[in-house]
């Protein structure tokens, strides 16, 4: 990114509802501001580092006070990220890392607060926080690490592995139908879905900061290479040779297409990919991300199955409603106009008393 | 006519029907007048966990007992001297608990061929003769409301639920209960149905003046006010005063409260009633399930906040994972447990002290935190406030230890003044504690707590993380390090361990110094072992009392306390838990007394015990 793209978004973000309760930051902090002195302990070549790197570069950019951010993890490799990230951060339990957030984010308003997992840890164990925190619309934004198998457990697979995955524990294959990470989110009422990945740092960072000047839960899936248990799982979407083929770009207001193929309205009232020699432009479907009515960004969610043929990145799904920490807030403040601050001597003397002499 | 009216000291009236009689409502109404009247009382509600259970079933039963004196008692009472049953299964269901001569109020217009089948009467009771030890008084509750109510147009099935309502009219002529607060509570609790609002009333009037009137009640009572402490008096059940302790630790603490709950009997009435108290600043989140509500919890205290969650055994269980966070990230935080019967689901609705070595040892690795448990309904509300006082002190998640019986049960309470509360307020670390000048080590402890400091994000400079791997000493940096372990573990048991020298010592009441015999007790028991020292006392018996109200850790003195005795005797709800502690930690023995009936302790059944113990000597 060049230094004159810097400060474009920076004003956009600023104005972003998400951020609107956090103070900004008076001196400008740069990447290395944002680095700490642990060890980073990943493997060598995992996707883990670029997309660390690619956060802490573009977190100074939102010209926030480092000690209003906080991430908050729960287990496996990705959820060892607050430790490298200079601000404060909570490396939690299993799966629970949205509860801990949800508590924190809707008790501080002036917090920006980023949850970091996996396809186990936010799919798995973690599967019925991950719902509900993006049904409440807590203001969180959730980075969803996606490299379908567990890693820090030594590769047994996920519920993001495809059917048939041959692993230690899955000698035969696997048997059971994977999640699909955009399905799910919509399907649980997400008022933002984001996918991206983590070698295309650019596009990860424009996807981030669409993310963060959300209100409300933003759930980013990051496809993430495991090049130890599961190397490669996206190579079609890095290898130059097939890209811009596959990738099918998400970007509102665009047709939605690739270099050769295109989304279209079909017949049947759904969607599909053609040619896209076999449509005029004015054929290709446009992308709304602002639509209110899920449907259409769950039907995108569902184009790059069976087969791994034609992968939507970017944006699904970006809409507006109240996030639940402002609800919560206005309630206290409903309360306290209607009746006052709360006074311990009166709340005591309530309801039916005697006096005895 | 004029009626005899006869001086009681004390009654114990139990009201029972169905569980959707109103029983339970009918009680609560009768114990606000009593406690308006200005008796001494304690009440025991027990209802099935089914919110309707078959209609005239012994499984449906529903009952409610009040104890009310003119001087200060110590338990809802172990048998009845007036039951009102409402149909067969009430009667059926409570009569083995009325002693001989107690007076009996049946609804007879509900012993009907069918209901008197339904749980296997051949005869009308009533009628046979079968109960000629008692003194029975057949009232046609059902039909005399119903006609009381002819002039509102009502269907009769809508007539008949007031019935509850004329039942209370008619103990509360019996009695002389006040009637001006039921007529309020009544008018506001039905404010946008008058037509049932005036329904009620009335049929609670009719009951009143049939009780005037009719013969078959020829005397009224009449029990006076007791002399209690001076002061301001509310009546209070167990759960309303938990919730209040924790407004008021939020107040003291000077720290927003937090609540993440799941809903779980008998827990959720803490939830309600945190809710309602949003101007406190209080946020209420009815989370996904029990460790989401921890979890919030504890990313609120993180934050700053109060953070608590309330819940029952269950619950717990499913809470292990995150309060063992909680230990390791030494934050504060506040566990309710509002135990009830166990294992699994158990019984919901009954009482048990079964959880003490659940939130002792109910997680993995070394885990220690202190425990708290409260002694009765109005005691929760000191009780909460130091739980929190040593949460905040020590950053440390707490388990306070409630149970079914003190969350249902009621007594008055004497008010305090909020600035009789002491100040639990704390200071979040504002800046670096290293002798660099710079350096914040968020793992370094205050020297007499052993406490760390509580950063909180928004502070500039103090940027840290935590988590649930092992910590370096000081830098608080993960370490895999075997000694630092072993100096991590032994520090975390030091700090809980140290809080011994910050509570009061244990108390031994042995009024004459020379009993031979110590009734020790935890929890909600303290009622029935104070009751039963009582009976013992004034039968010329000797025996001393003491009542642990911190469990872990123990006071500094118990130790000393428990050999100062020939005999130890421990009355609980479970199969002797604080026993086995006590056995392994000071090597002395323990009598135990064990009964897991979902029910509390009876003082005549354990002045028995007392007696043997003593006679064993």
């Amino acid at each position: 990114m060049s230094s004159a793209d810097l400060s474009a978004p920076h004003e956009a973000v600023a104005n972003g509802r998400g951020l609107s309760l956090v103070p900004k930051s008076e001196i400008k902090l740069g990447m290395k501001d944002f680095k700490t002195d642990q060890e980073v302990r990943w493997c060598p070549g995992c996707g883990d580092y670029a997309i660390l790197s690619a956060v802490q570069a573009f977190v100074p950019e939102l010209g926030l006070k480092r000690e209003n951010m906080v991430f908050v993890s729960g287990i496996g490799c990705s959820s060892r990220f607050p430790y490298y990230m200079n601000t404060y951060g909570f490396h939690s339990i299993h799966g629970r890392a949205p509860a801990i957030a949800t508590g924190l984010a809707s008790s501080r308003p002036d917090l920006s607060v980023w949850v970091i997992t996996g396809d186990g840890d936010a799919l798995s164990i973690g599967g019925n926080h991950l719902i509900h925190a993006l049904r409440r619309n807590v203001n969180l934004n959730i980075l969803l690490f996606n490299n379908r198998i567990y890693g820090l457990t030594k590769g047994q697979y996920s519920p993001t592995s495809e059917i048939g995955k041959i692993t230690k524990s899955t000698p035969m294959g696997s048997l059971d139908k994977p999640f699909n990470p955009i399905s799910l989110a919509i399907g649980a009422e997400a008022s933002f879905v984001a996918r991206t990945l983590d070698s295309d740092r650019k596009h990860l960072q424009s996807v981030l900061r669409e993310a963060v000047e959300h209100k409300g839960t933003s759930l980013v899936e990051i496809y993430q290479n495991c090049n130890i248990f599961n190397d490669n799982a996206f190579e079609q979407l890095k290898d130059p040779a097939q890209r811009d083929d596959i990738t099918l770009r998400l970007e509102h207001g665009r047709p939605i297409a690739s270099a050769s193929k295109a989304v279209r309205r079909a017949a049947d009232g759904g969607i599909e990919v053609v040619p896209r020699s076999a449509v005029s432009e004015d054929e290709i479907l446009v992308h709304d991300a602002h639509r209110a009515d899920p449907s259409l960004a769950f039907a995108l969610s569902r184009l790059d199955e069976p087969a791994f043929d034609h992968v939507p990145i970017g944006v699904f799904r970006s809409v507006d409603r109240p996030s639940y920490d402002e609800l919560m807030a206005e309630q206290l403040e409903e309360a306290i106009d209607e009746r006052g601050p709360g006074d311990l001597d009166s709340l005591l003397l309530a309801g039916d008393t005697w006096r005895i002499d | 006519m004029t009626k005899q009216v006869q001086q009681l000291d004390r009654v114990i009236i139990r009201f029972a029907g169905d569980s959707g009689d109103g029983m339970q409502l009918t009680g609560d109404r009768f114990t606000a007048g009593t406690a308006e009247f200005g008796n001494d009382l304690s009440t025991l509600p027990n209802f099935p966990a089914e919110i309707r259970a078959p209609a005239g079933t012994l499984p449906g039963v529903s009952s409610f007992q009040l104890h009310f004196a003119d001087h200060d008692i110590l338990t809802p009472g172990d048998a009845p001297n007036v039951l009102v049953a409402m149909n067969p299964a009430a009667l059926k269901a409570n009569l083995g608990d009325l002693p001989r001569g107690a007076d009996i109020i049946v609804n007879t217009d509900e012993f009907t061929k069918r209901n008197l089948q339904k749980v296997g009467y051949d005869g009308s009771p009533v009628d046979d003769g079968s109960l000629a030890e008692w003194r029975v008084h057949p009232v046609q509750l059902t039909s005399l409301t119903v006609k009381a109510l002819e002039g509102f147009s009502l269907s009769k099935k809508d007539a008949e639920r007031s019935k509850n309502m004329f039942a209370l009219g008619l103990l509360s002529w019996l009695y002389h209960r006040p009637t001006e607060a039921t007529i309020k509570f009544l008018e506001n609790k039905f404010a946008k149905k008058p037509d049932i609002a005036k329904a009620n009333i009335a049929a609670f009037q009719a009951g009143w003046n049939y009780g005037e009137t009719t013969e078959s009640f020829s005397v009224s009572y009449e029990v006076k006010p007791a002399k209690l402490a001076p002061g301001v008096y509310r009546n209070i059940s167990g759960n309303q005063a938990l919730a209040y302790g924790l407004i008021a630790a939020s107040v003291q603490s000077k720290l927003p409260l937090f609540l993440g709950s799941y809903p779980i009997t008998p827990a959720s009435d803490i939830l309600h009633e945190l809710s309602k108290h949003k101007r406190f600043g209080i946020r209420t989140f009815q989370a996904e399930d029990e460790i989401a509500g921890v979890g919030a919890a504890l990313g609120a205290a993180f934050g700053g906040a109060l953070g608590v969650t309330t819940t029952s055994g269950p619950g717990v269980a499913l809470k292990a994972e995150t309060v063992g966070l909680a230990v390791t990230t030494e934050l504060p935080l506040i566990v309710v447990d509002v135990q009830r019967a166990g294992p699994s689901t158990g019984m919901p609705t009954k009482t048990e002290q079964t959880d003490l070595l659940m939130a002792m040892f109910g997680r993995n690795g070394e885990s220690p935190l202190p425990i708290v448990a409260p002694a009765t309904p109005s005691d929760c509300f000191d009780a909460a406030v130091e739980a929190v006082r040593i949460a905040v002190k020590y950053r440390t998640p707490v388990m306070l230890l409630s149970d079914g019986y003190l969350a249902n049960g009621s007594e008055p309470w004497k008010l305090p003044s909020a600035a009789e509360l002491p100040d639990i307020s704390t200071e979040f670390a504002s800046g670096p504690n290293h002798e660099d000048g710079v350096t914040f080590l968020p793992f370094k402890r205050d020297a007499e707590t052993l406490a760390r400091p509580w950063a909180i994000p928004g502070t500039a400079g103090l940027e840290h993380r935590i988590g649930g791997i092992e910590k370096a000493e000081d830098t608080g940096n993960i370490s895999y390090d075997g000694d630092n372990h072993d100096r991590m573990v032994r520090l975390r048991q030091a700090k809980i361990d140290g809080i011994a020298d910050d509570i009061p010592a244990l108390e031994v009441d042995d009024p004459d110094g020379d009993a031979r015999v110590l009734v020790l007790g935890w929890g909600s028991t303290y009622g029935p072992i104070a009751a039963a020292v009582r009976r013992i006392r004034k039968a010329g018996g000797k025996v001393a009392q003491a009542h642990l109200r911190h469990l872990n850790p123990l006071p500094a003195n118990v130790g000393e306390v428990l050999r100062s005795y020939d005999k130890v005797l421990l009355p609980e709800i479970n199969l002797g838990q604080l026993a086995l502690l006590l056995r392994a930690r000071f090597l002395v023995d323990i009598i135990s007394y064990n009964r897991v009936r979902g029910l509390p302790f009876k003082a005549e059944e354990l002045a028995g015990v007392i007696q043997d113990v003593i006679d064993s000597e």
